[in-house]
């Protein structure tokens, strides 16, 4: 009875310190090879098209709505005491604080994560990195390296953006529509944030940059070894659930622990 | 007698359970074509996977010209690798790459030749197997004959000493298989590298053969020439190419 406990307790444990170790060695293994000669700049340009490029439209779209019902939201709370006017400064700080590098990460984790984990463990079931593998091709600097590259150079890019289309957003919403002065809200927007806000939204936007790109490709590189034992389609499957799932667990809970320094 | 240029020696391979390779030995000599027969799932590939260092044996040892391929430098194992070509049961083409970048790709990552040397010997390969004019084309758009003979070009763009060919013609038509047969036999006398091919191709594949191994319930039950292994003198080598009669003398008893 106690070994079967101790059975089933452990079990899940050691499996869980294996993976977070297998996990820093794949982190490390792919920064170690950003330096090394010749450099991918083909493939990390490529990458920057895949990650950064094609998630415009949709940080567009999740920015501006955001800021239109941080706009909106922001308006009914302030004017119960008669500050409505802090709404410009209010809807910045919360995005440049909060919102802007945690849904961003979200949503490059679901438009692009998810399809990095996916092509990965594809490439893992049908030989594709087994024969990387056997023509000296180191397959974790041809595959997650330009990654990572790629991921730190659009993370914060998209992070920016999603800050200035939110505030954009809340001025429709507040000024526009709830008729805020124009001039008070962009003029709160400035005087309030200070370059400690931009810096810290900065800094978590790059650890979230390395958080989605090493869990997503980490889990389709990794996708024949799931403790369910699956291959094929099936472990694809369970690869990119795991990863997209995993990663925005992590954004949340890294993002407590970074603001907690920040504030 | 001269070194053998792969040797096995008594090696084990354990899946969890399951005991695949229960001690092979077999030794593969320089610029010979050693073909690997034995039913599905008894472990051909992986004993190839073990000559690349796909995967490690658990027991004994793999020799590359009399030396350990576990106790190389890091340096002779990646000059060895580097000679070494393998040929995927399901071609292992990269869905994202042209047929050109496929073939190119071990020339663009581990050399420093430049483009039009580049260009001009994945040309030469593609213009040997009869595939000119698909430089553009993304392995899903090509057909099954083709994108073995893309994975057959990309295996030979190195000028490898070593080849490995993993069931090279599974899911191909007879005429095809023969071309595929006919390409791997003239490369080989051509360029004089050393071939592994585990087939299914039987007898087919023999003319290509030195050596014929057999591999059955984990080891190594026969080794021996074209004629040897036709001659049927050796039970269950015999019971093995000629699988349907056993069946037939089976069904009788």
């Amino acid at each position: 009875m106690t070994s079967r406990l101790i059975e089933a307790v452990g079990n899940p444990f050691s499996r869980y310190i294996e993976s977070t170790g297998r996990l820093t060695w794949f982190l490390f293994a792919g920064i170690r090879q950003i330096p090394v000669f010749p450099f991918q700049f083909g493939k990390t340009m490529d990458q920057i098209w895949f990650i950064g490029t094609k998630s415009l439209f949709v940080i567009l779209l999740t920015g501006l709505f955001t800021g239109m019902v941080l706009g909106l939201q922001g308006y009914y709370t302030l004017v119960t005491f008669g500050s409505e006017a802090a709404l410009g400064g209010a809807v910045a700080l919360s995005l440049i604080r909060e919102l802007g590098p945690v849904l961003t990460a979200i949503m490059i984790t679901a438009r692009a994560g998810s399809a990095m984990a996916a092509e990965i463990g594809v490439m893992r079931m049908s030989e594709q990195i087994d024969a990387l593998f056997t023509m000296q091709i180191n397959p974790i600097r041809f595959l997650f390296t330009p990654r990572i590259l790629a991921a730190l150079v659009c993370f914060p890019l998209l992070t920016s953006f999603f800050d200035v289309v939110g505030i954009i957003g809340g001025f429709f919403s507040g000024s526009l529509l709830m008729g805020i002065n124009e001039t008070v809200y962009m003029d709160k927007v400035i005087q309030s944030v200070k370059f400690m806000d931009i810096w810290g939204g900065f800094i978590k936007s790059i650890v979230f940059s390395l958080i989605v790109v090493t869990i997503c490709c980490y889990r389709g590189y990794f996708a024949h070894m799931n403790h369910q034992g699956q291959s094929g389609a099936k472990g694809v499957s369970l690869a990119t659930t795991g990863a997209v799932v995993q990663s925005c667990i992590f954004i949340l809970i890294c993002d407590y622990i970074i603001t907690s320094f920040l504030v | 007698m001269p070194q053998p240029f792969i040797e096995f020696k008594n090696v084990h391979k354990r899946f969890g359970n399951l005991e695949v390779l229960k001690g092979i030995n077999l030794t593969i000599d320089k610029g010979t074509v050693t073909v690997v027969i034995g039913k599905s799932g008894s472990g051909k590939s992986v004993l190839l996977k073990h000559i690349v260092g796909l995967i490690r044996e658990d027991e004994g040892d793999v020799l590359i010209q009399g030396k350990s391929l576990n106790r190389l430098s890091e340096k002779q194992a990646m000059q060895f690798k580097k000679n070494i070509s393998y040929m995927f049961q399901d071609n292992a083409l990269f869905d994202f790459l042209t047929a050109f970048e496929n073939i190119a790709l071990p020339l663009t990552e581990t050399t420093r030749m430049t483009a039009s040397q580049i260009q001009k010997k994945v040309h030469d390969r593609m213009a040997g197997l009869s595939i000119e004019g698909i430089d553009h084309k993304y392995p899903s758009e090509l057909s099954g004959g083709m994108k073995k003979r893309v994975a057959l070009a990309r295996a030979l763009v190195t000028d490898p000493e070593l080849i490995l060919f993993d069931e090279p013609t599974t899911g191909l038509d007879p005429v095809r298989k023969n071309d595929v047969h006919h390409m791997i036999s003239e490369f080989q006398k051509q360029f004089g590298f050393t071939a592994v091919i585990v087939s299914h191709d039987i007898p087919d594949i023999f003319d290509l053969a030195q050596q014929i191994a057999l591999l059955d319930d984990g080891k190594i039950v026969f080794k021996g020439t074209r004629q040897e292994i036709m001659a049927c003198n050796h039970e269950t080598a015999c019971a093995f190419i000629r699988g349907r009669e056993v069946l037939y003398d089976r069904s009788k008893t």
